[in-house]
């Protein structure tokens, strides 16, 4: 509690036991009546001061002014019952405002509370790094430190810059980028990134990056500057509001006016001024809007700050109230259901009887592709080497010479080795012939005779799989595969994924164009299209779907911006995880505007027709929205 | 131009006041408020001064909610 609220406790406080001692007080008259304005002035001083304020700044709606006409007119027919020889309640009046300032000063610090609670999870600053400087270890500001320093970090903190571990091996705790709880190892050469929190070992690392270019720099922007657009829950409820308030301060004056004159003209019966009176002032404690217009952004800023917990970053609460209505869902595959890894997935050495011995096998097969890959730097043949470690024995290898968009020749042990396309084996004179695996196809003659081939392959991502039928369970009616690579590979991603439909060969371009289909295809169901990539060919599409979410780990920054949702581990996993969120808290925000709105409205009925009094109008206005706010916080415990 | 303020205020409805009174003001296209991260983002119209738009965006804002601050 700060100061404020701590003052405002003592004077509730201090209101209501003066209330009680009064309660038991035996006086009466006009004495009465004083001592029972000091508990409602000492709990609401405040309210008439900011109500006058209002008035002269021609802002009569607003709830400061509900609430000093409510009570002050509740005192005013107390007064009058006094007059008229009966024993006035001013309790009423006095009680309704302590509530009011009750449920105020609850609101005030549930809300405060909760803004602390998601500050402190997103709190991945960190506060200092260790600066070596001339052999010493000094401790400055992050932000000060230039890419390529050495830093030491030593068990229980942060890293705080991107850095590479140069010394020393440890157990990483990356639990509030991603979510995920297990520990991650790393060693010499492996590459952290800020944020994560160093758990065993003491390490020496060298940042490559600046502190404003850092990870947790990036993720911080993104969630400071996240919410900022609203969704339409809060909107049609800051309208509601706006709409709410003086329509039913009218309907008070109707009813105080009306009735009491029809009365007596048209029905032959007494005015009963005193009465309509009263249920006019109930009338006004009901119309404050605080319950509903409280309850729906604290809902969302809690259910996205659960979801940051579990590392789902959400730009916004209209991105989380449009993803739980995701109900198609296109992928790419690069990266986002693979894993962006080319790897040797199988080797077919020739096998031909008629050629004898001589023929490799497949270690060997593998063995002569590495020893002629041995100084190109293309991917595949990184994953060639990396498929036959210890490639340098003692062949001699020799007249290396690669051959743009071909391959590579070279001499091995005096034999002419050709490794490439098929292009290549046919230019070489090798009868060679296509596999049925599907994958980048790398044929190897050995002079200039067939060898066989190996097959090179982008590696699923481990939850690929069911990250893909949790969608399915979660509701999503349809999952499509977009990707630039060939129609065999994507044919056989999606069956091994169990996605139906799938477009392959598709260039960005072609994608934005198949995203508008199915967005112009879903636009008659209601349903949203959300886009998951993460290269910066996808930024276009993610931009253009109505959910674009992005693999923020490995996905390019260009990615990452575009995107409206950010997966920080990269799991595909997360994308059902971060749907069933989004549902729940959107679900959230439909109970309490079902239920705000349902109890004022059968509390207005109630108090038109004499039923409710004042203590119900109180329940109707603090009660809820304590009731709202309560339901609103379960929003950041998510599933 | 966009600009983000810090602000101070007590209720969610005076924020939403705010918005409006911010909005309202010449020289700003756009505003939004954000009642949870007590932030308020002014979207400027070209050629203004937004030190200048500011000072009027307080004044409206203090006269839609007496008890509210946006920190310049």
């Amino acid at each position: 509690m700060n100061k404020k609220q701590r003052r405002m406790l003592v004077r509730i406080v201090l209101a209501a036991s003066l209330l009680v001692l009064l309660f038991f007080l035996p006086v009466t008259g006009p004495l009465r009546f004083a001592l029972y304005l000091v508990p409602y002035l000492t709990v609401g001083y405040d309210i008439l001061i900011r109500a006058a304020k209002g008035i002269r700044n021609r802002q009569m709606f607003d709830e400061n002014f509900l609430m000093a006409v409510a009570t002050l007119g509740a005192l005013a027919l107390a007064v009058c019952d006094e007059l008229t020889g009966r024993e006035g309640d001013y309790l009423e009046a006095i009680a309704v405002m302590l509530f009011y300032q009750v449920g105020e000063l609850f609101q005030s610090c549930a809300v405060g509370r909760s803004r602390r609670n998601i500050s402190a999870l997103m709190d991945i600053r960190p506060d200092t790094a260790n600066l070596e400087q001339d052999g010493n270890l000094v401790s400055v500001d992050p932000a000060g430190v230039p890419a390529g320093s050495i830093i030491v970090v030593r068990p229980g903190e942060k890293i705080p810059i991107d850095s590479v571990i140069i010394e020393g091996s440890s157990s990483l705790d990356t639990s509030a980028l991603t979510g995920e709880s297990a520990p991650r190892g790393a060693g010499v050469g492996d590459e952290a990134v800020s944020g994560c929190v160093n758990l065993t070992h003491v390490l020496r690392m060298r940042t490559i990056r600046e502190f404003g270019e850092s990870t947790v720099s990036k993720i911080l922007d993104l969630v400071e500057n996240a919410s900022s657009q609203k969704s339409r829950s809060e909107n049609f409820i800051s309208r509601f509001a706006r709409v709410y308030t003086p329509v039913v301060c009218c309907s008070a004056l109707a009813l105080a006016i009306l009735p009491p004159l029809i009365r007596p003209l048209f029905m032959g019966l007494s005015p009963n001024w005193g009465d309509w009176l009263y249920r006019a002032l109930t009338f006004l404690v009901i119309s404050c809007p605080c319950a509903l217009v409280i309850s729906i952004p604290l809902t969302f800023f809690a259910g996205i700050g659960g979801a940051s917990r579990e590392g789902v970053l959400v730009k916004g609460s209209n991105f989380l109230e449009m993803l739980s209505e995701a109900d198609c869902v296109a992928f790419d595959k690069t990266g986002t259901l693979t894993q962006g890894v080319f790897e040797v997935v199988a080797v077919h050495p020739e096998k031909n009887p008629l050629r004898g011995p001589g023929v490799p096998d497949e270690t060997a097969l593998l063995h002569l592709a590495a020893h002629v890959e041995r100084y190109s730097t293309h991917p595949i043949a990184n994953s060639l080497r990396k498929a036959y470690p210890n490639e340098a024995d003692g062949c001699i290898v020799e007249d290396v010479e690669e051959l743009a968009g071909l391959g590579v020749r070279a001499r091995v042990n005096g034999r002419l080795i050709c490794v490439g396309n098929s292009a290549f084996m046919d230019s070489a004179g090798a009868a060679w012939h296509p596999c049925t695996r599907a994958g980048t196809i790398i044929h190897i003659a050995i002079d200039g005779e067939y060898a066989g081939h190996i097959v090179i392959s982008d590696v699923m991502k481990p939850h690929a799989k069911e990250a893909i039928a949790a969608l399915k369970k979660a509701g999503v009616k349809r999952a499509v595969m977009l990707t630039g690579d060939s129609a065999a590979a994507a044919a056989q991603a999606a069956e091994e994924l169990g996605l139906e439909e799938f477009c392959a060969e598709l260039l960005p371009a072609d994608k934005v164009a198949k995203v508008e289909e199915l967005l112009k295809e879903n636009a008659g169901r209601g349903g949203r299209v959300a886009f998951v990539g993460d290269g910066i060919n996808d930024a276009p599409v993610l931009s253009r779907a109505d959910v674009g979410i992005a693999m923020g780990a490995m996905g390019s920054d260009a990615a990452v911006e575009a995107a409206d949702v950010v997966l920080m581990d990269d799991d595909p996993l997360k994308i059902a995880k971060a749907i069933r969120i989004s549902r729940r808290c959107l679900g959230i925000v439909r109970q309490n505007i079902i239920f705000s709105i349902g109890v004022k409205l059968a509390c207005l009925a109630l108090g038109a027709l004499g039923i409710a009094n004042m203590w119900l109008a109180v329940f109707a206005d603090v009660g809820v929205m304590i009731l709202a706010v309560l339901n609103a916080v379960r929003a950041l415990f998510t599933i | 131009m966009k600009k983000t303020y810090k602000i101070d205020v007590d209720c969610a409805n005076c924020a939403n006041k705010m918005e409006e009174a911010a909005r309202k003001t010449p020289g700003v296209r756009d505003a939004a408020v954000n009642f949870m991260t007590l932030k308020m983002t002014v979207e400027f119209e070209d050629g203004q001064d937004p030190a200048a738009v500011m000072q009027a965006v307080l004044g409206n804002c203090k006269k839609v909610e007496d008890d509210c601050e946006i920190f310049l």
